[in-house]
């Protein structure tokens, strides 16, 4: 197995734990961290991809990563406040119980 | 694929899987982290200096501080008595699987096509600066936007509304 596979593997087996997170904890927080370990995979794929591909130096996998975490850091403060908002609103965070969009 | 590579994968997956698999909050947030300092031990061996770095200032110094502070400011470490998974978590699992199935698939069918070992890229800080101030300057200002507006839109949602003040 290429190193390449390796890490590959590596990635597709965090990104399907971070779904599986995403899909089955009833805590939202719990969800958005699901979500962050999915992005992180897509992080490595491009790392990956970057130190194996034909032209390293080029750099644009490493830029794909670095840009994708900063959007990732948005993502999280914003997610979060979106759960503390809803939990001062409905005194939950557990998404089974979230099943109507007026306030 | 060397000792270290399966050491750092196999911390990696554990934190991983203990962050979605523990049932109190607070500790999956802590998995959570040793999960991202893994990630940025795998950034690392892959010769990304300036991405593994990156990796832990920003998830380990912000976005896993950010996670605890929302887990606390909502008391959600308490366990729910109902469980902590969802109604539906067995179709989530299957799906995960599949998604699972198909990614590993793919990469093993495609392995013999897969680029080699190859001599370690020497990538400078020097080179990134300059590559973000004259190649990419148009993304970097549009992250700075990008992060302006999700700063002031999480102050703005998570703000505290007082009452008739609408």
């Amino acid at each position: 197995m290429t190193p390449l596979a390796g890490y590959l593997l590596v990635a597709a087996l965090l990104f399907s734990i971070g779904l599986a997170g995403a899909l089955t904890r009833r805590n939202a927080i719990l969800v958005l961290i699901g979500i962050e370990l999915m992005l992180n995979a897509a992080n490595l794929n491009l790392i990956a991809f970057w130190r194996y591909g034909p032209h390293p130096e080029a750099l644009t996998g490493m830029m794909f990563a670095i840009f994708s975490i900063a959007v990732a850091a948005a993502e999280a403060a914003v997610g979060l406040g979106l759960v503390i908002q809803i939990h001062r609103h409905a005194h939950t965070t557990d998404l089974d119980q979230m099943n109507r969009m007026k306030g | 694929m060397s000792l270290v590579f399966y050491a750092i994968a196999g911390l990696t997956l554990a934190g991983a899987l203990a962050a979605v698999l523990l049932k109190n909050t607070v500790h999956c947030a802590l998995a959570l982290t040793v999960a991202f300092a893994g990630l940025a031990l795998l950034f690392l061996e892959l010769d990304a200096q300036f991405a593994g770095f990156a990796q832990i200032l920003v998830y380990i110094g912000a976005v896993a501080v950010l996670v605890v502070f929302a887990i606390l400011l909502t008391r959600g470490s308490e366990t729910p008595k109902d469980g902590v998974y969802s109604r539906n978590w067995l179709a989530g699992l299957v799906i995960a699987a599949g998604v699972f199935a198909v990614l590993g698939w793919a990469v093993l069918e495609s392995a013999r096509a897969l680029p080699h070992e190859t001599a370690a890229p020497t990538v400078t800080v020097l080179q990134i600066g300059n590559a973000l101030m004259s190649r990419y300057v148009l993304p970097l200002e549009i992250v700075a936007l990008l992060l302006t507006a999700a700063l002031i839109g999480a102050v703005i949602v998570a703000m505290h509304e007082k009452e008739g003040q609408k």
